[in-house]
């Protein structure tokens, strides 16, 4: 069987138990089918981004509420401090150190 | 590959060390004697001035660690010989004599009662026949392994713990069973996955010992001189441009880089070298880049991995950088500060065994005396670790 030709995924997940991905291509607009790569094992999801996102910024896989605990390499990134939406940007305006 | 027989070409000190660069250095021992060092470089050809900020009535830990910086500098296998220059001849001599332990080539000179003018004319004349001897040594076949590697991260984003830092961390897994000296510090960007990387200790013993120096640094230096709140300062702007948000995110990022499967076998203060055989170590450094490296370098490593996101472009005087980004954008809009290019990992087109392979083949062209970015472009920058106000 020939192999499925190379895609670049627009968005990284490092683990499965995540509720945010990076989005690793530039000039991401919003609305955007995103092909979204789990790297511990290389599976593909679907997502779509609710706004404009930067190279290196995150995106929300599942709707977060306000004090829920934000999941990246499988750990505690911090705690969520504005609702967040399936789709939305993630970064400092919604999620919060829990260390100072 | 086959990694165990792999050799570079480098220069075997008198104490048995490798070194990958030959330089003959003029090291002031305090700030005022950063003027004559400078002269003398200006004047004999071959030679590199080392000038730094401090020096003076530093008392106690501080002052151990200012003579611990100034001696592992001086002892690094990068340098050949010395000359040291400080404003009176005892402290001088005390940097001179731990130097002296390597074997190399050392001289001390004082300026009081001389002044600047006499001493240069003295140093010139000893670092002109140092510059003879380092000329004539060549560079010899050696194990890969015998050259050590320490690793920092800096101007961190998300791309950092998606490709550079694990591209890092797979030379070391591949590299450290194999012999390799490693080395990794940053007590403060730890903080969010001290217990992951407390578990990464090579026995309870030095998994405590990590702990300790991880609780004493937040103690002693973030809790006794916050304001408010760190978000100001950890992440940095430049983290936080990146797309990093919190101290826990960017944490879990940077200890990407000990690898997947090695342990640390030892906890070193700052400077300090490592005395418990190859293996890799964690050192107790402030997580400013150019900090760091000047402690790993005065610990003895000849060789730093520096993975970037935004684009950090921090240099050492006497030890190679070797720069690794996978930010598309980082290694396109700053190509020239960039070794390796494993911006293939997050487009899939590469996988990290690959990324750590390429890494390898850096270190040892590197090694070989290839400059990297940060050679080529002059960056130098060496900063003393300072713990407290002078005395």
């Amino acid at each position: 069987m020939a192999s499925t030709p190379h895609r670049t995924p627009h968005l990284l997940v490092h683990d499965h138990r995540d509720n945010v991905g990076v989005v690793v291509v530039e000039n991401l607009r919003a609305g955007t089918d995103l092909l979204v790569v789990v790297t511990e094992d290389n599976s593909e999801l679907r997502a779509v981004n609710n706004q404009d996102v930067p190279i290196g910024h995150k995106v929300a896989l599942r709707n977060l509420a306000v004090g829920d605990t934000v999941i990246k390499y499988g750990q505690d990134i911090g705690r969520v401090v504005a609702p967040i939406a399936k789709g939305d940007h993630v970064h400092t305006h919604n999620l919060k150190t829990k260390r100072w | 590959m086959n990694l165990s027989n792999r050799t570079i070409w480098g220069y075997r000190r008198e104490n048995g060390r490798v070194g990958v660069r030959n330089y003959v250095a003029i090291l002031p021992l305090d700030d005022i004697s950063n003027a004559a060092c400078e002269a003398v470089a200006a004047h004999i050809q071959g030679t590199i001035a080392l000038p730094h900020a401090y020096g003076r009535l530093q008392f106690g830990e501080d002052l151990e660690l200012h003579f611990r910086t100034m001696i592992g500098t001086g002892a690094n296998p990068n340098v050949a010989a010395c000359v040291v220059i400080g404003i009176e001849p005892l402290w001088t001599q005390k940097v001179v004599d731990g130097i002296a332990k390597t074997g190399k080539p050392v001289a001390g000179f004082s300026i009081e009662g001389n002044g600047d003018i006499a001493t240069v004319a003295a140093a010139s004349r000893q670092a002109k026949e140092f510059v003879h001897f380092a000329s004539e040594k060549v560079r010899v076949e050696c194990p890969l392994t015998d050259v050590w590697v320490a690793a920092k991260c800096g101007e961190s984003d998300t791309t950092t713990g998606l490709a550079s830092c694990p591209t890092v961390g797979n030379m070391y897994d591949k590299l450290v069973p194999l012999g390799l000296y490693g080395c990794f510090g940053e007590t403060s960007e730890l903080t969010g996955a001290e217990h992951l990387a407390a578990a990464r200790a090579v026995s309870p013993e030095i998994s405590a010992k990590f702990m300790r120096t991880w609780s004493a640094y937040q103690k002693d230096v973030i809790e006794a001189h916050k304001t408010s709140d760190l978000s100001d300062s950890q992440p940095t702007k430049g983290n936080i441009a990146g797309g990093l948000t919190t101290i826990e995110e960017k944490a879990l990022g940077n200890l990407e880089k000990i690898g997947k499967k090695i342990k640390f076998i030892d906890v070193l203060e700052p400077a300090e070298a490592p005395a418990r055989g190859a293996g890799l170590y964690f050192m107790d450094t402030s997580s400013a880049a150019a900090e760091c490296c000047t402690l790993q370098a005065a610990a003895g490593y000849v060789i730093h991995c520096f993975p970037t996101g935004q684009g950090n472009v921090i240099g050492n005087p006497i030890m190679p950088v070797i720069k690794i980004s996978g930010n598309p954008r980082t290694v396109r809009v700053m190509s020239e500060h960039i070794d390796v290019d494993v911006s293939g990992v997050v487009r899939r087109e590469m996988t990290i065994d690959q990324a750590g392979d390429l890494m390898i083949d850096s270190i040892a062209r590197t090694a070989n005396g290839r400059f990297t970015a940060a050679e080529a472009l002059g960056h130098r920058e060496f900063v003393m670790t300072k713990l407290y106000r002078s005395a």
